[in-house]
């Protein structure tokens, strides 16, 4: 086709709309001389704006590879732009712009809420204000309690707040749920949304189909350090075109599955087959994300 | 979830005034002298160990005769108050720090703008406000129990500032560059308090440097504690005391010298061994 080559632009226009681009990420960790690749080949690219979900079970490499990404780590090998910046050379100014909630934190014991804010406030042009974090992430009522006072699920409130202090343009969580009851995750799914509806881009990872699915606009899902696939939580292992399965129980009493790509067709035979009466314990269902993820992840469906 | 945060959130990251470095280091400042209040037993053995040990020593042996007109009660407090330094600066943070890196705080740190000077801005501040408060406590209790006398004149108060600033900075940096060593955070104190209590030991804290065999007066003689003592003791003692010193004099060159030697130690050791990261943290 006579379509003129327009790599070289497209190349820059990308580079202008992407938050994160990843390309043959491998980091390898060396424990009692036996080196294993806990990120292993990965390619990621994340648009402005949007909620990115890294999605897999523990020990894929999620920690890792967003770890490479706030600048802690040190690949082994591929190439990483964060907000235009490699990450590993990456100054202030770019931290700045970013904000990070760890995986695992026990620090800040002996001071308070509040105190906490105030403090990390002065690490950022244009900080939010303590108390404005307070309700954002729901502890004003914790403002004067010290750190070692709060519940699992507070504490990581108080991380998030700390994610935040900055405004930043793209924020990291790494499992930021984990430890929190039903209520206090969905709030936290609220805050997450209406920080992306302010244009914050957004790198989460997480163990839980259910959050993912709530609040990703694309999910990656990693195992054992390599990215199997990457797309709209709908439109996984491709679930929108999978083949339906209708069940029921005929009148021998043994429960028939049928696969079909055409439900309605065969839920129309089986109609005519029992006389336009109820069919018994009648189901139609396509894989549920959780189907589609076990199998990605190689464990057998249930 | 609120309307304070819609209409907040249109300012971006990085639009607004900066903060000045200075602001910086005093929150850290505050945070961590707040910090250390709330932490007993750092308050217990930093602040109180040392008195304690001064009322024991003191009371023990303070009737015995030393050269020059004191008692050893008298000549216990100048090397105590050099304990007073060590506790407040090397040994705090020593122990301080790598609890830190373990609990994750450096790593959180790290992960913000605020610039690594800061940290180390806040924790010297913290060191000089201990160590304040803990030169008052000795010196009061020297005084009221011990006969201890304050500096004579501006000369000897000069010694006496100059020494606590220099002793301060390098027993400071070699307490950061110490906090390499430990692998884990828990394990820190059972590293750091025995080379302190030996330190101590050997360098006119807890026995007359004077009684000491010779061959130990040489090795104490590398260290920095021993020449921040004898210094002190020139800034608190009267000057005929100075016959129970191993040279028989106040050697003040070699004081600074030995302490400016050590501080430089520190500095390049800080420079060149200072880890951010827990030895586990990828
Ligand atoms: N610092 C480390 N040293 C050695 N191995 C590590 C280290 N961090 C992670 N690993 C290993 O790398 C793999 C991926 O870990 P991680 O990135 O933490 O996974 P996830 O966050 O998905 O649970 C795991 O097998 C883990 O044991
Ligand atoms: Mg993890």
């Amino acid at each position: 086709m006579p379509i003129p080559d327009t790599s070289e632009q497209s190349g820059t226009i990308s580079a202008m709309t992407q938050a994160v681009q990843v390309s043959g990420l491998r980091k390898t960790y060396t424990t009692k001389k036996v080196t294993t690749a806990a990120v292993d080949g990965v390619d990621l690219s994340i648009n402005t704006g949007e909620i990115f979900a890294l999605l897999g079970p523990n020990g894929a490499g999620k920690s890792t590879t967003v770890e490479i990404l706030e600048g802690y780590r040190h690949r082994d090998a591929g190439e990483v732009s964060v907000l235009g910046e490699d990450p590993q050379t990456a100054g202030t100014r770019w931290r700045e712009r970013i904000g990070i909630v760890l995986q695992n934190t026990k620090d800040l014991s002996l001071l308070t809420v509040r105190e906490s804010l105030r403090t990390f406030s002065y690490y950022y042009p244009n900080a939010r204000g303590a108390d404005e974090l307070m309700e954002l992430v729901g502890l004003s009522g914790k403002a004067d309690a010290k750190l070692t006072a709060l519940s699992g699920g507070q504490r990581r409130r108080m991380d998030v707040a700390l994610g935040i202090i900055g405004r930043p343009e793209l924020l990291f969580l790494d499992e930021p749920t984990t430890g929190f009851d039903p209520e206090a995750r969905r709030q936290f799914w609220d805050l997450i949304r209406q920080l992306r509806a302010d244009g914050t881009t957004i790198l989460l990872t997480t163990h839980y189909l259910d959050e993912a699915e709530a609040l990703a606009d694309r999910v990656g899902v990693i195992n054992a350090g390599k990215v199997i696939e990457v797309n709209t939580p709908d439109r996984l292992g491709g679930r929108h075109g999978a083949e339906a399965t209708v069940r029921y129980r005929d009148p021998s009493g043994e429960l028939v599955s049928i696969g079909t790509n055409t439900p309605t067709e065969t839920v129309r035979e089986l109609m005519q087959r029992f006389d336009n009466a109820e069919i018994p314990e009648l189901t139609v269902a396509r894989p549920s994300l959780e189907d589609v993820y076990l199998k990605m992840i190689g464990v057998p469906a249930a | 979830m609120s309307s304070t945060s819609q209409t907040n959130t249109s300012v971006r990251a990085g639009s607004g005034r900066r903060i000045s470095l200075a602001a910086m280091c005093r929150a850290r400042a505050v945070a961590e002298i707040k910090a250390f209040l709330r932490q007993k037993e750092s308050v217990v053995f930093t602040l109180a160990f040392p008195v304690i040990m001064l009322v024991l020593f003191g009371t023990i042996f303070g009737s015995n005769k030393a050269d020059g007109g004191i008692n050893f009660a008298t000549y216990f407090v100048p090397g105590m108050i050099g304990a007073g330094i060590l506790a407040s600066s090397f040994q705090t943070l020593a122990i301080q720090i790598p609890i830190e890196r373990d609990d994750g705080l450096l790593k959180r740190l790290r992960g913000t703008p605020m610039p690594k000077a800061a940290y180390f801005i806040g924790k010297v501040a913290m060191v000089l406000f201990v160590m304040l408060l803990e030169i008052i406590l000795l010196t009061v209790v020297g005084m009221i129990m011990f006969g201890l006398k304050l500096p004579v004149d501006a000369n000897h108060w000069l010694v006496l500032i100059a020494l606590v600033l220099l002793g301060t900075t390098t027993l400071t940096l070699l307490g950061i560059a110490f906090s390499s060593l430990p692998r884990t955070g828990s394990s820190a104190p059972a590293l750091v308090t025995p080379i302190a209590l030996v330190l101590q030991f050997i360098s006119g804290v807890f026995f007359p440097f004077y009684q000491l065999p010779t061959w130990l007066q040489e090795v104490a003689a590398i260290f920095p504690l021993k020449w921040l003592t004898q210094g002190l003791r020139y800034a608190f003692l009267p000057d005929a005391a100075k016959g129970n010193e191993p040279a028989g004099a106040w050697e003040l060159g070699k004081v600074f010298g030995m302490l400016g030697l050590w501080a430089v130690i520190g500095m390049v050791l800080c420079l060149l061994t200072f880890r951010w990261r827990s030895s586990n943290d990828g």
